[in-house]
């Protein structure tokens, strides 16, 4: 009798429920932002070898390139929509790299450089940056089907389509996971929830991410919800959440290796909030960060951004030094300048190639329509 | 040929195309165990299996998600939208993204998917279960619209629907689910997406209609033979894109039309059959094309739905009105 009426008094305590939530999220950290391990146990299950760790690095200072390339290119108008990515590398980098080629990747438009460490070609990425539906064929330079979808512009519409895949991976009995990213702005929408829950419901193998990056344009995390921390989304639905320092790239490739472990293993989809930073402008068109947020805020950012500690912890390790990172930033820049080239060669698409690709089998309507603009040479 | 229901007939045509292709699926709120709501998955699950014929949790956009992720593993959905007043909840799915992946991968990636749902009023439901919402979809590119008005068309027409390599809204009225009895043909066979059919033969005037429109058309034909009227009735069969030959040959051969549709007035299917006709075919008209279509309210509630609705009274008085004009 008087257990009940204790735990009665538990259940409407609504301060302590709040308490409680603050309390069930610590944060999944092993690199520290100084480049000291913390948690060498971790560490060691994450068994990254020194060849790993030069991949990973490398993977960032990609990134981190193509996001510097990318935003100078789109600020002389050579590029179309960027959406910068500066602060997320060990957030999208490191995770991404626990996954495997047959791994569904559903990325967000600011995921451009999982797709392109998949091996979408760099002078694709710049196609669709433009406008440009061969930037959406996503083969190898060798016509190797690359598995992701395009980067999604409705932001919880991967969530529900990853969980669909994870269905169909499961149903087909595949050693493959979808792996699906979206930001805290995009964990207020609906389809977050649908697509969470319904892989939940399946016990699909999906590995989920919400890339906590501080700001959705410039509306505030703080703005979005009430939960303390967005993991506690995936609670709700019954899925294993975590919350992960989204600039260590160390704790992040742990997170997303077990969880598709986890996913693979027919026990159901895995949520990871990765907590990072956006270090610059929602995209190259026309944003200003500081109409919204200070500048003391965006340079405490860069200090803890995730390529300091990972440069910092392998130097250390005798793995890296300034001029291996040299050589691999000229080398990359390489890349991209030829890449460039070749997207600068692809002639604009016509409007009767549009009509084409609208159905499979044209209308009576759409059939006029593809003579009459090819007639023109349009 | 054995006299079938509506709703049998699509039943039937998902069998079938569950037993000849195992990468069909059917999935949806209720379609599991229960059969859905109308029973049109009826016993199908107990068939071909849980893994095959599956319940989905109640969101409609998820459902919508499911199908389109299901795609990339080389399945063809059925999702069944439980009503297609629900539609709103997965417009993104349908509008947003499967219509658009064809354009979107630069034809790389087929959308085999078929959103099965009824639509359509004459029973009474709550709200938001009834409304005629296909123009809606229709002006979606990258989607086919089907309205079958028969059962030999609902079971032709939706193998048809399952076997085309592009998203298909296939809509199928709640009052024929039961109402409507008619021969069907045996086993598997298609009938063309995109084609209309004459279903009634005439001279004087063309009535051209879709869906829950076609039976009301065809009284009203009835009606009219009755006063020495000889009607032809077109049924769309395929809403979106619309079979602009058919129309042209029907306009041509009358001279006269009439419109028919259950939805409401304002844009929509009718409008745009009406402007196909005035922009190609207006030298071949004896008269202003006629058009008969629910008033430009919100759907109206259960009580004065059958006020509201369409009569063939209505398109009787319509086509009297075209064929006297001089």
């Amino acid at each position: 009798m008087r257990d009940v009426v204790v735990a009665n008094k538990e259940i409407l305590d609504f301060d302590n429920q709040i308490q409680i939530q603050d309390d069930v999220f610590p944060i999944l950290h092993i690199l520290d932002s100084d480049g000291e391990i913390v948690d060498n146990e971790s560490l060691k299950r994450a068994q990254l070898t020194e060849e790993d760790f030069i991949t990973i690095i490398k993977r960032m200072l990609l990134s981190r390139q193509l996001d510097i390339r990318s935003t100078k290119l789109a600020k002389q108008g050579r590029f179309g929509f960027f959406a910068p990515t500066a602060g997320q590398e060990a957030s999208q980098m490191a995770s991404s790299y626990a996954f495997k080629d047959d791994d569904w990747l559903m990325p967000g438009y600011r995921d451009i450089p999982q797709i392109v460490v998949k091996g979408w070609p760099i002078w694709k990425a710049i196609l669709w940056s433009r406008g440009h539906a061969l930037g959406n064929v996503f083969t190898t330079e060798e016509g190797k089907p690359v598995n992701s979808w395009m980067p999604q512009i409705i932001i919880g519409a991967q969530y529900v389509e990853a969980a669909g895949i994870a269905l169909g991976m499961k149903k087909r009995q595949k050693d493959a996971v979808a792996y699906a990213y979206t930001g805290e702005g995009g964990s207020s929408q609906g389809d977050f929830y649908e697509g969470v829950n319904f892989a939940g419901a399946y016990k699909a193998n999906a590995v989920f991410f919400i890339q906590n990056n501080g700001f959705a344009i410039s509306t505030p995390r703080a703005m979005q919800t009430a939960a303390s921390h967005l993991a506690a989304k995936g609670w709700a639905a019954g899925v294993p959440s975590i919350v992960v320092d989204g600039n260590d790239p160390i704790a992040v490739y742990l997170a997303s290796k077990e969880a598709r472990a986890w996913a693979t293993s027919g026990k159901g989809p895995v949520l990871i909030e990765t907590l990072t930073n956006r270090l610059e402008a929602h995209s190259t068109a026309g944003d200003d960060p500081l109409r919204y947020r200070t500048q003391a805020d965006i340079d405490a950012a860069w200090k803890k951004e995730p390529l300091i500690r990972m440069r910092q912890y392998m130097t250390s390790q005798g793995i890296w030094d300034e001029d291996k990172e040299t050589a691999y930033i000229t080398e990359v820049n390489a890349l991209i300048d030829d890449q460039i080239k070749i997207a600068d060669k692809v002639s604009k698409q016509k409007i009767s190639d549009f009509i084409k690709n609208t159905l499979e089998v044209p209308s009576y309507a759409m059939v006029e329509q593809i003579t009459k603009f090819e007639s023109e040479g349009k | 040929m054995a006299v079938k229901s509506y709703i049998d007939a699509v039943r039937e045509a998902m069998d079938l195309a569950l037993e000849k292709d195992n990468n069909v699926l059917v999935f949806g709120e209720d379609v599991g165990k229960n059969g859905g709501v109308f029973r049109a998955t009826d016993g199908l699950q107990a068939k071909y299996g849980e893994d095959r014929v599956f319940n989905t949790p109640l969101a409609e956009s998820g459902i919508g998600g499911l199908a389109i992720g299901l795609t990339t593993q080389d399945y063809r959905p059925i999702m069944e939208i439980q009503f297609f007043g629900f539609v709103f909840e997965v417009m993104d799915s349908i509008a947003g993204q499967m219509a658009r992946n064809r354009y979107r991968f630069n034809g790389t990636r087929n959308m085999p998917i078929v959103v099965r749902s009824p639509y359509g009023g004459g029973t009474k439901t709550p709200e938001m279960h009834a409304d005629n919402l296909e123009g809606m979809v229709a002006q979606v590119p990258g989607i086919r619209v089907v309205m079958p008005a028969n059962p030999a068309d609902a079971k032709g027409l939706l193998l048809s629907a399952i076997e085309s390599n592009d998203p298909v809204v296939f809509l199928e009225n709640i009052h024929l689910y039961r109402s409507m009895k008619g021969e069907v043909p045996e086993g598997y066979y298609t009938t063309p997406l995109d084609k209309a059919a004459i279903v009634h033969e005439g001279t004087d005037v063309s009535i051209i209609s879709y869906g829950g429109g076609v039976p009301v058309a065809l009284k009203a034909a009835d009606e009219l033979n009755k006063n020495g009227i000889s009607a032809e009735v077109l049924d769309l069969r395929t809403v979106s894109p619309l079979d602009i030959q058919s129309i042209g040959d029907t306009v041509t051969k009358t001279g006269r039309v009439v419109v028919v549709q259950e939805a409401q007035r304002m844009a929509g299917i009718g409008a745009s059959i009406m402007s196909e006709i005035s922009e190609r075919f207006i030298l071949s008209l004896k008269a202003p094309i006629g058009r008969i279509a629910a008033p430009d309210s919100v759907y109206p509630f259960g009580q004065a739905e059958n006020d509201w609705m369409i009569k063939s009274d209505d398109v009787v008085a319509k086509v009297m009105e075209v064929v006297n004009y001089d």
